[in-house]
């Protein structure tokens, strides 16, 4: 199963204004995103620009209303994520506990949709989706 | 007072750590089997003591250290006659306590190594390869090997138990092979691997579900073995093979669990980060230097699929050039088979029919159900209608299964009646 990892960073002005953390900090993470890859278990990682150069949507009433960043209203600011590759919800936790986190950071871990999740509902529609396919390649075979 | 979370928790720390625990007692005890059963031992412990005090800040040093102390002993009280082991107890008494945290990235890298290519030596058959791969790296129970392989929970228990002796009988050494032998190991780590994966791969709806998982387990392994020796291309040739054949795995069943040919599937349900992490695979193969093997290059031809966003965007004549150069390094007619259905692609049936033609008197050939089938798709394609529904009369004849005879009985059919 997959889990996507967030991590919300405790050092939220540090985070904001850019700056980057020490040398210390970065070797640790560089190390820990190492022993991910060499368990097999990294999918894939990125880290997250401040929220100064992103946006934010908002819906209502079929309306989009678009605000840029910086987000001062929220509450946490994702800083970056891993999606990682595990056989339970507890592998995944006791990876993030061995996370070279700072002060304040947390890590907040979610399991990923994949096919074989989705049930029969979704099944049907697929089913629509694959019979409508199946006609049109019918209709291509008939030259 | 059994709790079950923290039982849960304890597993998944046994799933982190027990390759390397393992790995490391069998560089004391010079032997898989004793190694096994002394982190056993150590998890034991654990259970135990973490039940009470719960799990430690570092488990993996506490089961490390558990299970070192364990080994040691147990070298001291083996016969003094036998030289050897005492003289590691000394050797290992006579360190400074243990420096568990500082212990270097090499040496449990090394130790890694050691266990997979013990667990793959070919004095073993594949199927015992198989089954102490899985236990001893992958850290699945003898139930779930069982399930996923069809057998029966006794058979593999004793599957393990006799490959463990096997190795001890042939006084296999604990040790990485020399460059001389380690192409030839490396290969049967490399064959051990894909078997797991392709026995996931060939998993149908409604299998139990640790079938489809084993294409989660090689694929773990196989990228394990990957950051462990870098300088192998074929390493990750194997390793971006898997990542890219299982991209698919969304898009190749119906609902009603009929398969999906490639060149029929929806590639929107191909997953683009597994494309993204073979095709990076690909490129560190390429960074090594080193010539393309056979699973880099059927690497290769999986990404020249991947990378395309429809069947006509395909580079058909790359696929054509990667099949050539597969024919070079392991000739074969099956191989020759599917370089004549990319030529076909890429210059049209009447090609691809000449180049199927001049491997079709092949022996080898004789009762492969592919070679009318494709026969029969080609001759279609050339409005040779009458001669296609004998060749998948004929492929019917000789098809594996009872989906596939179907499948070219539907097909002559089909023939049939243009």
């Amino acid at each position: 199963m997959r889990f996507m990892v967030l991590m919300i960073p405790g050092a939220r002005a540090r985070v904001e204004a850019g700056e980057m953390p020490d040398a210390k900090l970065i070797e640790r993470m560089m190390t820990y995103n190492a022993d991910l890859a060499k368990a097999g278990v990294l999918l894939a990682l990125d880290g997250l620009h401040p929220s100064s150069k992103g946006a934010r949507l908002s819906f209502k009433s079929g309306k989009a209303t678009v605000k840029d960043g910086p987000f001062t209203e929220s509450r946490e600011l994702i800083g970056g994520y891993w999606m990682w590759q595990v056989k339970s919800k507890e592998e995944a936790v006791e990876w993030a506990k061995r996370c070279p986190a700072e002060e304040g950071d947390a890590l907040e871990l979610r399991q990923v949709f994949e096919m074989s999740d989705f049930g029969p509902v979704v099944e049907e529609q697929e089913e629509g989706r694959v019979a409508e396919i199946s006609a049109a390649i019918d209709k291509t075979k008939n030259r | 007072m059994h709790d079950p979370s923290v039982h849960r928790a304890i597993d998944a720390v046994w799933r982190i750590e027990s390759a390397k625990l393992i790995a490391a007692l069998a560089r004391i005890t010079q032997d898989v089997g004793s190694a096994e059963d002394l982190a056993q031992d150590a998890l034991l412990a654990a259970l135990e003591q973490w039940r009470e005090s719960g799990i430690p800040d570092n488990p993996g040093a506490w089961l490390m250290s558990v299970g070192k102390r364990r080994a040691i002993d147990q070298m001291r009280h083996v016969s003094l006659a036998d030289d050897k082991h005492e003289q590691i107890g000394r050797e290992l008494d006579e360190r400074p306590a243990f420096d568990i945290d500082a212990a270097l990235d090499d040496q449990i890298g090394d130790d890694l190594l050691r266990l997979v290519f013990t667990a793959c030596h070919p004095v073993l058959t594949t199927e015992a390869r198989v089954a102490l791969t899985l236990r001893l790296l992958g850290g699945l129970t003898t139930g779930e090997i069982a399930r996923a392989f069809l057998a029966s929970e006794p058979t593999i228990a004793q599957r393990i138990v006799r490959a463990k002796k096997t190795l001890a009988a042939a006084k296999v050494p604990y040790e990485v092979p020399r460059d001389s032998e380690l192409t030839a190991r490396l290969a049967s780590v490399l064959e051990v691997i894909y078997l797991i994966f392709n026995e996931g791969y060939s998993a149908t709806a409604g299998d139990d579900w640790v079938r489809p998982a084993l294409c989660e387990d090689a694929l773990r392994l196989g990228r394990i073995v990957a950051e462990l020796m870098p300088a192998e291309a074929e390493v990750h040739g194997l390793a971006a093979l898997m990542e890219i054949q299982a991209s698919r795995l969304g898009a190749r069943t119906s609902p009603d669990g009929k398969p999906i040919l490639l060149l029929d599937q929806d590639r929107s349900r191909w997953d683009q980060l597994l494309i993204r992490r073979g095709l990076a695979a690909l490129e560190r193969a390429h960074a090594t230097g080193v010539p393309p093997g056979s699973y880099v290059l059927q690497a290769e031809i999986a990404a020249c699929h991947a990378r395309a966003r429809t069947n006509d965007e395909t580079d058909w004549l790359r696929i054509v050039a990667m099949y050539g150069e597969l024919a070079r390094l392991d000739p074969s007619p099956v191989v020759e088979l599917n370089r004549a259905v990319a030529i076909s692609m890429a210059r049209g049936p009447a090609a691809g029919l000449e180049a199927v033609d001049a491997v079709a008197s092949d022996p080898a050939l004789k009762n492969y159900h592919l070679l009318p089938a494709v026969r029969g798709d080609l001759l279609v394609k050339l409005g040779r209608n009458a001669e296609a529904k004998g060749e998948f009369e004929r492929a019917a004849s000789l098809a594996q299964n009872t989906r596939e005879k179907e499948l070219m009985l539907a097909r002559a059919a089909d023939s049939a009646g243009r």
